[in-house]
């Protein structure tokens, strides 16, 4: 038993409800109570899709358990076959039916039914929703998928698109884009949109680009190995990756093709002098494991900040994570114990986060400024613009993206000059986000704006002399924590008991990069 | 002091054939009302003894996660404790041990059955037996079933107080429970209201602080706020107290009707209660009248839900003048209902239970103007050109009694008033893609 509050993932079944509704003719049987159906609001209301997933629970009730639960999954399965008609149906169970061990896979195999019935083992009191969008992807191809002759043209398959995804409506677009002008065709993009007969399909392209890797990667293994497709192993998240990304699809294609890049417009304005007090901006990085290891690449050499720590929730992919972590000289943070990565932030006092809703909520409670970079989603995430994460539109946003939590350069400096100044002071926060100005409040007992961080640990009790902590509130906040940090850290490395001013500056001094 | 409100029916609804219905539901799980439950009890934990399904209902259904700690949290059950590897109870008692070791100020815990807990027949009333034990004085440790496979959404609720009506202390006092979680300022103008009538021994259940609880006894007489207080309303019985019939407080007419038997039970004088109603009941009534205009002879489709649905069709049919078409309720208690049944003019099919795809294709064939559904069912219906309002805002929203009666008419009317108000959004034929 582990006690949790908030999730990063939802359960296996939800993951294979991703799939299922990201598809067009195919059908999900669930074997599962009514309780359950919550999860169709998270397509109608976060992604506001506009039909209903297309999932029939079975949702049997305590007095169902006594008689025939079987018998109930049996007549759910053929009303959704006639009601729906599907070209493919999938079966499984949530975690209570998973308890009452009614097999709806070998169930659904004595029905007869006209249409590929795939059944699906979704553990789910020991996996979670990315292992449930990636097993049933790989079921439905494995079921679906035989070797066929290839397309005349080089064309290639987009795969690991889900509903529910990270912005995967439009790095999909962007893709396609990017492939066009490369002159590759794309054959199937799946599951997103894809139907069972397009699955039937999936041999003909040369080679897969694997998007997702949480949710597509065993497919596009098994498609390597089944159907002597390679596919793609960079994610084109970023400048970098993107031209690499480039690269490796020329190079799987065998052509020769020069890109256009008059689209890409980051490696300017990350250059131009504006961007300047981005440098070394202390950032903290958590989410899925791709969107992480991509934007570890992005923060540090295409923004110029400092990754100060990282990490992912997803534990299948603890060892690149891991590895990559090493290679910054950092130790990964691998949990899904939202608790440990607000710890984590705290701790490090970083300047912004990039992570997902949950670290947004933490940033919230300590005051540090978050971007969202990866799923859990939101309904923010489903912006009605066009708004990628791949590709070169893909690097304009996230330049966007970081730099609008942030104060601007300008203002930071000004902040700083007159950071006494009743009106134009720093707990009025920065001038393109909303929010009514706060007047400053003048008494000095009063709390500070942001809540101030844990106290340092020492053996002994150290305390801020009055005109110490005065000038402590003058910093501007978004360096204030740290700063206290950095101080009682100094002090208790000295056996300083009391923080004058100088023992600020010193300390300031000290940790001066 | 009727002269605005319509006799009632000739033929009320308390005698029409029910279509009970079995097949796919599309509803929450009692789980759902430790939402606003644990912002009631302020110094209450529900903990969910279930699977990660439960953690991620509560977190999708809450909507916007409110991350000031909030006072729930799902034990979520593991490969081991499934397997017998782990002693789910020992399990238990370890997480509650961390739980209000970090949470002093928790005088009151739920540990709340889940749909896995129930199947494995988890003991829960052992556990808040024992624990009970452990924590007493300080915490009071109580169980109930917010399960899938028992409850459907609100009945969670019911479930809750009906497990504290048995540990209320006993009383000989004569008073008035007001029974059913509301928002603290809707709770105030009910208390308010009952003081102008010089009724003023009045408890509420559930209490907002533990040391706040009612005492209940044979001279305890309670009325109910929420009609899916069923079994509540049996475990008070069964202490002795007696339950004042009326319709619900919902609109100006279910308010005065609520009221006024109340006032009856109390012996206040009718001039008494002409005086203390008079000016919020013109208050209401104006502020339903504004919304009506927009509700006046449109017709309304109830999907199951929250079971709130018999007395908002009566209150929208006789105060609004819809016309229901259906009014699904996932369960109906008959006699709690019987008032406001008594008041909704016979005609609408009543239905009970759920098949949604048979009930969608009613609602699709009836074309009603506003369809009241939950929330995987809204967009849906929007996109095929039918307004809706989703049902779940009518228990997250102060709605009950005079002062809120326009709001609650305005949540109907908003959907149909936003779509008057859109336009040149349709696309052109001549411009759709081929």
């Amino acid at each position: 038993m582990k006690l949790s509050v908030w999730t990063y993932e939802g359960p296996p079944h939800v993951g294979a409800m991703r799939v299922a509704t990201g598809m067009t003719g195919l059908h999900y049987v669930l074997h599962a109570p009514q309780g359950d159906t919550y999860a169709d609001l998270l397509f109608t209301m976060i992604e506001r899709r506009d039909q209903r997933p297309p999932v029939t629970y079975t949702t049997f009730q305590a007095r169902d358990l006594g008689a025939d639960t079987a018998d109930l999954f049996k007549r759910a399965c053929h009303d959704a076959y006639e009601r729906f008609k599907p070209q493919a149906i999938i079966v499984g169970a949530s975690c209570t039916a998973e308890l009452i061990q009614d097999d709806p896979g070998g169930l659904a195999e004595t029905m007869g039914l006209p249409v590929p019935v795939i059944p699906l083992e979704l553990p789910s009191y020991q996996r979670k929703e990315n292992f449930g969008a990636d097993e049933t992807f790989f079921q439905i191809v494995r079921h679906l998928a035989r070797p066929m002759e290839r397309t005349r043209e080089v064309s290639v398959n987009l795969l690991g698109s889900t509903a529910l995804g990270f912005r995967h409506r439009d790095d999909v677009a962007e893709i396609r884009a990017i492939l066009a002008v490369l002159g590759i065709a794309v054959n199937v993009v799946a599951p997103m949109t894809a139907s069972p007969a397009d699955i039937a399909r999936l041999g003909a392209a040369h080679f897969n680009v694997l998007m997702y890797p949480e949710t597509a990667e065993t497919a596009a293994r098994w498609c390597e190995k089944s159907l002597g497709q390679p596919y793609t192993k960079t994610v084109p998240i970023g400048v970098g990756a993107t031209r690499d990304f480039i690269d490796e699809v020329l190079d799987l294609a065998g052509i020769d093709a020069l890109i256009d890049e008059s689209r890409l417009r980051l490696p300017w304005w990350s250059q131009s002098v504006d961007s300047t007090y981005l440098t070394g901006k202390r950032v903290f990085l958590f989410g899925d494991a791709t969107h992480v290891a991509a934007m570890a690449r992005v923060a540090e050499g295409e923004m110029g900040f400092d990754v100060v720590g990282l990490g992912c929730y997803n534990r299948e992919f603890a060892r690149p994570i891991r590895a990559l972590a090493r290679e910054m000289g950092l130790t990964a943070l691998i949990t899904d114990d939202y608790l440990e990565v607000e710890a984590a932030i705290a701790e490090l006092q970083p300047e912004m986060i990039l992570g997902t809703q949950m670290e947004r909520h933490i940033g919230k409670r300590l005051g540090i400024p978050c971007a969202v970079i990866s799923a859990p989603v939101h309904v923010q995430d489903f912006p009605a613009r066009f708004s990628p994460v791949m590709g070169f539109e893909g690097a304009n946003v996230l330049f966007d993206t970081l730099v609008h939590p942030l104060v601007m350069g300008l203002e930071e400096h000004l902040l700083t000059m007159f950071r006494e100044d009743f009106e134009f002071h720093d707990g009025a926060g920065a001038s393109h986000h909303g929010g009514k100005a706060a007047q400053r409040d003048e008494g000095v007992a009063t709390s500070a704006i942001a809540p101030d961080p844990a106290p340092v640990e020492s053996s002994f009790e150290i305390v801020w002399l009055a005109d110490a902590e005065q000038e402590l509130r003058k910093i501007p906040f978004f360096v204030r924590g740290k700063a206290k940090r950095n101080t009682e850290r100094f002090a208790a490395e000295r056996g300083v008991a009391e923080i004058s001013i100088d023992t600020l500056y010193e300390a300031k001094a000290h940790y001066a990069r | 002091m009727t002269n605005h409100t319509p006799l009632p029916p000739a033929r009320g609804c308390r005698d029409v054939p029910i279509l009970k219905e079995r097949g796919q539901r599309e509803v929450f799980c009692g789980l759902t009302g430790i939402i606003w439950l644990h912002r009631k009890m302020q110094d209450a934990f529900f903990l969910v003894v279930g699977s990660r399904t439960c953690a991620h209902l509560l977190q999708s259904a809450a909507g916007v996660m409110i991350f000031a700690e909030p006072r729930f949290g799902t034990a979520i059950l593991e490969e081991k404790d499934l397997a017998g590897m782990a002693d789910a109870h020992e399990e238990l008692d370890r997480e509650v041990a961390h739980l209000l070791s970090r949470r002093p100020d928790i005088r009151q815990l739920f540990l709340v059955g889940s749909c896995p807990s129930e199947v494995i027949k988890l003991d829960l009333a052992r556990a808040a037996e024992r624990l009970s034990k452990v924590y007493a004085p300080h915490v009071r440790v109580l169980n109930y079933s917010g399960s899938g496979i028992e409850t459907t959404f609100t009945q969670g609720e019911d479930a809750c107080l009906a497990a504290m009506v048995p540990e209320l202390p006993a009383t000989e006092a004569r008073e008035l429970l007001l029974v059913g979680a509301l928002p603290d300022v809707v709770e105030d103008q009910a208390l308010s209201l009952l003081a102008g009538l010089g009724v003023d021994r009045v408890r509420c259940l559930p209490a907002r602080r533990a040391e706040d609880a009612p005492a209940v006894g044979p001279n305890t007489v309670f009325a109910l706020t929420q009609p899916f207080l069923g079994d509540t309303h049996a475990a008070l019985e069964h202490r002795g107290a007696r339950y004042i019939d009326a319709p619900f407080p919902f609109g100006e007419e279910g308010t005065t009707a609520w009221l006024g038997a109340i006032a009856q039970e109390f012996g206040v004088r009718p001039e008494r209660f002409e005086s203390v109603t008079a000016a919020p009941r013109a208050r209401a009534r104006k502020a339903i009248a504004a919304q009506a205009a927009d509700l006046n002879g449109k017709r309304v489709f109830f999907f199951p839900d929250s079971q709130l649905e018999v007395p908002l069709a009566r209150f929208l049919t006789r105060e609004c003048g819809m016309e229901a078409v259906e009014v699904g309720t996932p369960y109906l208690h008959r006699g709690i209902c019987a008032p406001d049944l008594d008041l909704l003019t016979e005609g609408p099919v009543i239905s009970e239970g759920q098949d949604v795809d048979l009930q969608l294709d009613r609602c699709r064939a009836a074309r009603p103007d506003l369809t009241v559904c939950g929330l995987g069912l809204a967009n849906p219906l929007e996109a095929e050109g039918l307004r809706t309002k989703w049902a779940i805002e009518l228990v997250f929203t102060p709605v009950h009694f005079y002062e809120q009666a326009g709001d609650l008419a305005g949540l109907f009317s908003r959907p149909l008033r936003r779509r008057a108000k859109l336009s040149g959004l349709e696309q052109l034929p001549e411009r759709a893609a081929p």
